[in-house]
């Protein structure tokens, strides 16, 4: 049973206006990690707040374990959030910030501490019940209120780029915490995020939005190896796929597979390239290169290696892409499409 | 201190670099003229402030244990003499308990409307600049035309309440109240105006608190199951206490030292039933003349100023630290 | 089960509910200063008559009272002339102490600032009776100098704190890089920082003059001859012979008066806000 149904669910906020949300379709399955991926403005966010009810939608309808819910409170949903910058009441303990959904709902009284107890330790912050929100550190406060959405065992998590607040070093160890959790509680979750390396770590399935549109919905490995559109293709990867048109396609090949012609045994394309730049990552080498010659003369193009061995900057070297690399996509329509032989001179 | 700051000048022969920091006296360094300028930027501003409210300040002290009238040349001590005199007035009585029921009375009225006012004006609406000129009209008017003109609508002949009280027909004609010539009913009439003039003041501050409140956290609370009345009670209005004692604090100033709504009301009748101790120093000290009296009463005023100051200065520091 | 929709309209009823109520209590005063300056004198003293319409045609006869009989005219230009010297007096003294104690002075210019605040609280009614004789010492007695030199013992203090939260939400660094390229500190003041602040001087002009306008206290103390009276003491005192009161002037003043100063406060309102909340947030 999908946990959580969307069928052409669309959010317009000025008349006339592409909508921040058009005709979206999804189902999400039961326990899986959804991750909504997409930049700013694609609406991920705006879908997120639909499913839990903090916006209402133009058209289209939105369920929760099968009943139509478009017309229901947050409250009467069944959901838990977690908010970018977590949203905790800064007045309340943090025994009282666990403790408020149970007040709210009404559960008896009896009840709470056991419940805060239960949902404090899966997380372990048991040791942190008595003190305010201010007093704690960034990753303590997403664990209040990641405990604060499971204290009410909710059928869906809704969490809306909870680490976005928190530094790059923190960031790792937090996310790493969000997963296991995840594994422990076993609830469906979507979680909404700009940031495609987050995406691929957690998710169990990708949904690439823009513009308000889905652009591919598939898990990590599909989303990259078979990216349904140039958007896709360029939005996941760091650096970003290289595009070179030829005639009516649009061919892509991703940086770690544009590589000097020994290392590739079926090469399809050849290129030289002047070195224009190289940078050196510790672990790998991007180097940024011109095609001298032949039909892509002047484009530029990245390519990634483990080591840069002696490339120079201004000389030129033959690189070549391997057939099962290239990925094809129809000038026009932009979606992916069959591969076809090409000239390539 | 700012990169590039030039090398002052009586450091003669120094190449930039082989400054020795120790040798110059501060006050020529960037971080000394720094200061120093600001002293000298701020010192009229701190002067005029000693001279016109220091300086008056202890005199008021000085005034309230000798005997100087308005014309007296000179002046003698005479101790606690004002204090006992007016102690045992029962004027004075009335006055001091009155300051504190008024001013009591009042803040909690305005407390009460403002909250209420102030989540009224949250959202944005169509017409809210309107409606919020209307509101602020009875704060931004000088005080004492809006107390002529509440004086107008309470006269005791044509008061425009009493109209409406008689055509209602909950009083008969010529019998309705007199608002301002009654003692009990002048109080409160008094209390009315001071309410009536304070609550646009706090509103406005109790809107800048509420707008401080992060829009997460109320959605944080829907999310959680909360509906409107336990949010406002439990989340909202809690959240808002530090900006409640701001105008609670504020509020008792205003109120506690004024004169002039009872001075134009009342005149702090009928029979003292509405004086307050600043209208009744003005009364003693000015019209009566003898400033020494007038000022042993308005001395009653600093012991509040001073408990409001230490509340003040404890919400200033706790904000400096959070 | 909640309806999305119905909790919309209860929450519009309620908050325009709320509104109406406190909106009529708060500026009915004002609704009836404006009719019963319009009155005929014959219509006003009529019980019977409904005072809410006009039951005589209403009458232009106390603006020309006001205007042509009274010394109101006299007042109005008492309170604009010592308006203006006391906003400039405060912003000479407050401009360059709040810029002090904003960037000069660190901690404990912010202890001076606060000590500063903490004389705005002295209220007039306490300061007055010693006052009273130093402006006869010094011969001000009964002229609108008398105020023009005490008015700035609260606009300067109330200057100085909102002031220091316009300045405080300058960033520092513009300071700096005026300094790198070659301004000296107070030339970084007086070039910069005072045209960036421009919008939040004009606030602190706008609100001294209010609270010039809408003093009481001092002006009845010192001044008592009726041609040097201001506005707000003139009005209650000088509309009354012996035991009777003009009381259609009396609302036309009242009106004429406060009207231009409750437009001006409110177009500021929102700046004077802003300055406030970032001087107590930070």
């Amino acid at each position: 049973m999908a946990v959580v149904e969307t069928r052409n669910l669309t959010k317009v906020f000025k008349e006339g206006e592409l909508g921040a949300v058009n005709n979206v379709n999804l189902e999400t399955r039961e326990g899986e990690f959804l991750v909504f991926l997409g930049p700013s403005g694609s609406g991920k966010t705006t879908l997120l707040r639909m499913i839990a009810g903090l916006e209402q939608p133009t058209a289209g309808e939105i369920r929760i374990g099968s009943r139509v819910v478009n017309h229901l409170s947050p409250r009467e949903r069944r959901i838990a959030m977690v908010f970018q910058s977590y949203a905790l009441y800064p007045h309340l303990s943090v025994y009282n910030n666990i403790a408020f959904p149970l007040k709210a709902q009404k559960v008896p009284k009896d009840q709470h501490r056991k419940k805060v107890e239960w949902a404090a330790s899966l997380l372990g912050i048991n040791l942190l019940l008595n003190r305010k929100p201010r007093e704690l550190s960034g990753g303590e406060r997403q664990r209040v209120a990641l405990a604060r959405a499971i204290v009410r065992e909710p059928s869906v998590f809704l969490l809306d780029e909870p680490l976005s607040n928190l530094d790059a070093k923190l960031r790792a160890s937090a996310r790493e915490e969000l997963e296991s959790f995840h594994k422990r509680i076993g609830t469906t979750t979507i979680y909404v995020t700009h940031d495609q390396v987050e995406a691929m770590a957690m998710g169990d399935r990708v949904m690439v939005l823009n513009k308000g549109v889905v652009r591919q919905l598939g898990s990590p490995t599909e989303v990259y190896d078979r990216p349904a559109d140039t958007f896709v293709a360029t939005f996941l990867g760091s650096p970003p796929m290289n595009l070179l048109e030829n005639g009516d396609m649009i061919v892509g090949f991703r940086p770690e597979h544009l590589l000097p012609v020994e290392l590739v045994p079926r090469a399809v394309i050849n290129f030289r390239l002047r070195v224009k730049n190289t940078e050196y990552l510790g672990a790998e080498w991007i180097l940024y290169g011109m095609v001298t010659g032949g039909k892509f003369d002047g484009k530029q193009v990245v390519s990634r290696l483990g080591s840069a061995g002696s490339f120079q900057a201004n000389e030129t070297y033959e690189f070549a892409v391997q057939e099962e690399h290239l990925h094809f996509f129809d000038r026009h329509t932009e979606k992916r499409t069959e591969p076809k032989v090409l000239a390539w001179q | 201190m700012a990169i590039g700051a030039k090398i002052p000048p009586e450091i003669v022969g120094v190449k930039q670099g082989e400054v020795d920091v120790a040798r110059i006296p501060w006050r020529r360094t960037p971080d000394g003229r720094a200061r120093l300028l600001g002293v000298a930027l701020f010192s009229p501003a701190v002067l005029y402030l000693i001279a016109l409210i220091g300086v008056p300040f202890v005199l008021a002290f000085v005034y309230a244990f000798t005997d100087v009238k308005v014309g007296s040349v000179t002046s003698h001590y005479v101790g606690l003499e004002n204090f006992r005199s007016i102690i045992q007035s029962p004027s004075f009585r009335k006055a001091l308990g009155n300051s504190f029921i008024f001013t009591i009375v009042s803040q909690f009225l305005v407390i009460l409307g403002s909250t209420i006012l102030s989540i009224a004006l949250k959202d944005k609406f169509h017409g809210r600049g309107f409606v919020r000129f209307l509101i602020l009209l009875p704060w931004v008017a000088p005080i004492s035309l809006g107390a002529i003109g509440w004086k107008w609508i309470l006269d005791s002949l044509y008061s425009v309440i009493n109209w409406v009280l008689v055509a209602l027909h909950f009083y008969k004609p010529y019998s309705a109240p007199m608002w301002l010539g009654e003692p009990t009913l002048a109080m409160i009439s008094v209390i009315l105006v001071h309410t009536w003039r304070l609550l646009p003041f706090s509103t406005v501050i109790m809107l800048a608190g509420l707008t401080a409140i992060p829009k997460d956290i109320p959605e944080a609370a829907q999310v959680d199951g909360a509906g409107f009345w336990r949010t406002l009670f439990q989340i909202t209005i809690p959240m808002m206490l530090p900006i409640i004692n701001v105008a609670v604090l504020f509020g008792i100033i205003f109120t506690f030292t004024d004169m002039t709504v009872v001075y134009i009301l009342t005149a702090g009748g009928p029979y003292d039933s509405t004086q307050v101790l600043p209208s009744l120093a003005f009364f003693t000290g000015i019209l009566g003349g003898d400033l020494s009296q007038g000022a042993a009463i308005s001395l009653f005023l600093v012991p509040i100023l001073v408990v409001i100051s230490y509340f003040m200065l404890r919400m200033a520091h706790g904000a400096e630290i959070a | 089960m909640r309806n999305a929709m119905s909790y919309k309209i209860v929450q519009h009823v309620s908050r325009w509910s709320v509104l109406a109520v406190f909106a009529i209590l708060l500026a009915f005063p004002f609704y009836w200063m404006f009719i019963t300056t319009f009155k005929q004198t014959a219509d006003l003293y009529t019980l019977e008559n409904n005072p809410f319409k006009f039951n005589l045609p209403p009458t232009l006869e106390h603006l020309r009272l006001l205007f042509g009989q009274t010394k109101y005219v006299t007042w109005l230009e008492n309170t604009a002339i010592v308006g203006a010297i006391v906003v400039g007096i405060t912003l000479v003294l407050a401009l360059p102490a709040a810029y002090a104690l904003t960037r000069l002075t660190g901690r404990w210019g912010q202890r001076l600032g606060i000590i500063i605040f903490l004389t705005y609280l002295v209220p007039p009614t306490l300061l007055f009776i010693p006052l009273s004789r130093v402006v006869a010492i010094l011969g001000l007695q009964d002229t609108i100098w008398s105020v023009v030199v005490v008015y700035p013992t609260f606009t300067v203090p109330f200057s100085i704190w909102l002031l220091m939260g316009f300045f405080k939400s300058i960033p520092r660094e513009l300071e700096d890089a005026a300094m790198v390229d070659g301004l000296t500190r107070l030339g970084a003041f007086v070039r910069l920082v005072v045209p960036i602040s421009l919008s939040g001087i004009l606030t602190v002009v706008i609100f001294t003059f209010t609270l010039v306008t809408q003093e009481f206290v001092y002006a009845l103390t010192f001044i008592s001859t009726e041609n040097n009276q201001m506005l707000g003491v003139g009005v209650p005192t000088f509309l009354v012979r012996g035991d009777v009161y003009y009381w259609g002037s009396l609302m036309a003043a009242c009106l004429i008066a406060s009207l231009p100063i409750a437009v001006l406060y409110n177009l500021f309102l929102d700046r004077f806000i802003a300055g406030f909340t970032v001087g107590a947030v930070k």
